[in-house]
C-alpha cells in the first residue's frame, strides 16, 4: 500500500471512529466507558474479518459490538428501574441506528462542544478532542504536545471523569451561546495546529497539523454558516502553504519576508483565499478572519512583488481591539517598522515592554533585536538579540539571531 | 513551581560540540535565565565526574573513593534552577539549555516544605 493509500484508509477508519464514539458517549455522557466499548469493538473488528470478511456495512457492525459491551456495562452499574428504562431507550436507537447506519447521526460536532466546554481546563481542550474526534492515544498526543506521555495520559483521564462528573452535555449550543462556544472548540484546534506548526522536521508535529486542519474542515462541513471556523481553516491553509518555505537548503531560517515565493504551495493558497472571501461575505466578524485576512496581505507578495503593509498594519490595529493581546501588538510593530520606519516601531512596544510575560517571550526578545537594530540603536539590539538566543528552543532559530547579532558587529 | 534541572552530558558529543559556539550559547542562555525573574538561577558547571570523590559512612566504617558516582555514558556536568507553571513550561526551559543537544537535561520538581 503506498503511504497515500495508507492514510486515507486511515482516515476513513477515523471517520467512522470518532462519529461511533460521539454516537455512543452522547447518551451515556461516559466517554471513556464509549472508548472502552469501541476498543473492544475494533479489537473483535481485527480477530473476525481476516476469517470472515469485511461485513457489508463496517460501521454498522462496530456499533452492535459496541453497544453490547456498553449496554452490558451500564447494566452491571445501574439497578434502578430509572436505569433499566434508559437503557431500553439506548438499545432501541442503537439498534435503529445499526439497521440503517446511513442514519447514524454524526454528533461529533456536539462531542467537540464538550470536549472545549468551559469546565475543561483550557489546555486539555485540543488533547481531549485528538483523543476522541480522531482516535489518537495519548503517547502520540504527549509527544507533539511535549508532555511527559504518563502526565498526558492522567490529565486525560480527568478531563474525562470532568465531562461526567460536572453532567457536561453533548450538545450544540443555542445560537446566543453558539459564537462564544465555538470560539473555543476554533481556539483548541487552533492550538493543535500552531503545535504542529512551531516544531520543524518533527514527524509527530507535522502529523498535528494535519490532523488540525482536518478537524478544522470537519467543522467547516458541520456548520458551513459558520465564518469564524472557515476563518480558522483559511488562516491554517495559508500558514500550511508556506511549511516548505521557513528553511532553506541548509536547515537555515528563512524569515517570511525573504522566503522563496515559488515554495509556497499555491492551491493551498487559493483554497485559503476562496475560503476567506466566503468567510467574509458579511464583513470580519472574529479573529480568526481577520488573522487570516493579515496572511492574505502578506502572500499579496506573489501578485504584486511585495506585502500590502498598509493592509497588514490596518487589519493589526483592528486585532487589537478585539484581542489586546501582546503578541497582535509585537507583529504590529514588526509590520510597522515597513512603513513609519523603526523608531515609531520601537515606540509603539512601549505599552509591553514592562509586561512580566515578555521578560521569556521569545518572539519579543527577537523583534525588539530586529528593530534596535534597523534604528541603528546597537548596544539595545545587541541585548535584546543575546536574550532572544538563551530564549530559543530552535537550532534554525538560534542560528539565524546569532547570525544577526554577529552582523550588529561588522556594520 | 521550582524545578532543578539536571544537565547530563553525553562526554563523547561534547567533545565534538564547537566549543566557542557551544559557550556562546550558553552565555545567551544564562543572560536569559538571570533575567527571567526571581526564583530562576543560572547555570553551574561541575568538573567531570571522574574528578568526583565519593564518600559512604555505613556501619560505623568511612568509604573514600574515587569517581565517577555511577558508571554512565552520560554524566552530571551541572544543573541549573527555574520556577514556571507547569511541566510545559520546564520542557521549554530544557529545550532551551545548549546542553539538550548533547546529552539530556532532567527535569526534577523540587519538593515544597509544608507548614506543620
Amino acid at each position: 500500500m503506498t503511504e497515500a493509500a495508507r492514510r486515507a484508509a486511515e482516515r476513513a477508519a477515523r471517520d467512522s471512529y470518532g462519529r461511533l464514539l460521539a454516537f455512543l458517549a452522547a447518551r451515556t455522557r461516559d466517554v471513556a466507558g464509549a472508548e472502552d466499548a469501541l476498543a473492544d469493538a475494533f479489537a473483535s473488528a481485527l480477530a473476525s474479518w481476516p476469517e470472515q470478511g469485511v461485513p457489508a456495512n463496517p460501521d454498522a457492525w462496530l456499533l452492535t459490538v459496541a453497544r453490547r459491551r456498553q449496554t452490558d456495562a451500564l447494566r452491571r452499574r445501574a439497578t434502578s428501574k430509572a436505569g433499566e428504562a434508559r437503557i431500553q431507550l439506548m438499545t432501541e436507537e442503537l439498534e435503529a441506528a445499526g439497521a440503517s447506519p446511513e442514519a447514524i447521526p454524526d454528533r461529533r460536532l456536539a462531542l467537540m462542544f464538550a470536549c472545549a466546554h468551559p469546565e475543561i481546563e483550557a489546555g486539555m481542550r485540543a488533547p481531549l478532542i485528538l483523543q476522541t474526534i480522531l482516535g489518537l492515544t495519548a503517547i502520540d498526543i504527549a509527544a507533539a504536545f511535549l508532555i511527559p506521555p504518563a502526565a498526558m495520559g492522567q490529565r486525560l483521564v480527568r478531563a474525562k471523569a470532568r465531562i461526567k462528573d460536572a453532567a457536561i452535555p453533548f450538545a450544540i449550543p443555542e445560537r446566543e451561546e453558539l459564537a462564544e462556544r465555538l470560539d473555543a472548540v476554533l481556539d483548541a484546534i487552533y492550538a493543535a495546529y500552531a503545535k504542529g506548526w512551531t516544531e520543524i522536521g518533527d514527524t509527530a508535529a507535522e502529523r498535528l497539523a494535519d490532523e488540525a486542519i482536518w478537524l478544522g474542515k470537519l467543522v467547516v462541513s458541520l456548520l458551513p454558516d459558520e465564518p469564524e471556523a472557515k476563518g480558522m481553516l483559511a488562516l491554517m491553509l495559508y500558514a500550511e502553504a508556506r511549511r516548505g518555505a521557513r528553511r532553506d537548503g541548509t536547515g537555515a531560517y528563512v524569515p517570511l519576508e525573504r522566503q522563496d515565493i515559488d515554495l509556497w504551495d499555491e492551491a493551498r493558497i487559493l483554497a485559503a483565499e476562496t475560503l476567506l472571501r466566503e468567510a467574509n461575505q458579511g464583513g470580519p466578524t472574529g479573529r480568526y478572519q481577520i488573522e487570516a485576512a493579515i496572511q492574505s496581505a502578506h502572500v499579496a507578495r506573489l501578485v504584486t512583488g511585495r506585502p500590502n503593509w498598509d493592509a497588514v498594519v490596518a487589519l493589526y490595529d483592528v486585532l487589537l481591539g478585539l484581542t489586546q493581546s501582546p503578541v497582535a501588538l509585537l507583529n504590529r510593530a514588526a509590520a510597522l517598522v515597513e512603513i513609519d520606519g523603526a523608531e515609531a516601531a520601537l515606540a509603539s512596544l512601549d505599552a509591553i515592554a514592562n509586561d512580566k510575560r515578555m521578560a521569556d517571550y521569545q518572539p519579543y526578545w527577537a523583534a525588539r533585536g530586529h528593530l534596535c537594530a534597523r534604528a541603528g540603536r546597537k548596544d539595545e539590539a545587541h541585548e535584546a538579540l543575546t536574550l532572544a538566543i538563551g530564549l530559543a528552543t530552535d537550532e534554525a532559530v538560534r542560528h539565524y539571531l546569532i547570525g544577526q547579532r554577529a552582523k550588529l558587529q561588522d556594520g | 513551581m521550582r524545578y532543578m534541572m539536571i544537565i547530563h552530558h553525553d562526554a563523547e558529543a561534547m567533545a565534538k560540540a564547537p566549543q566557542r559556539e557551544l559557550w556562546a550559547e550558553y552565555a545567551a542562555f544564562n543572560e536569559a535565565l538571570n533575567k527571567a525573574g526571581e526564583g530562576f538561577s543560572g547555570g553551574q558547571r561541575l568538573s567531570p565526574g571522574k574528578e568526583g570523590t565519593i564518600v559512604r559512612a555505613s556501619g560505623g566504617k568511612t568509604d573514600v573513593l574515587d569517581g565517577p558516582y555511577a558508571d554512565t555514558r552520560e554524566q552530571l556536568a551541572g544543573y541549573f534552577f527555574i520556577d514556571v507553571p507547569g511541566i510545559e513550561q520546564a520542557v521549554e526551559w530544557a529545550s532551551r539549555c545548549p546542553s539538550s543537544k548533547y546529552g539530556a537535561v532532567e527535569i526534577r520538581p523540587i519538593v515544597e516544605q509544608t507548614a506543620r
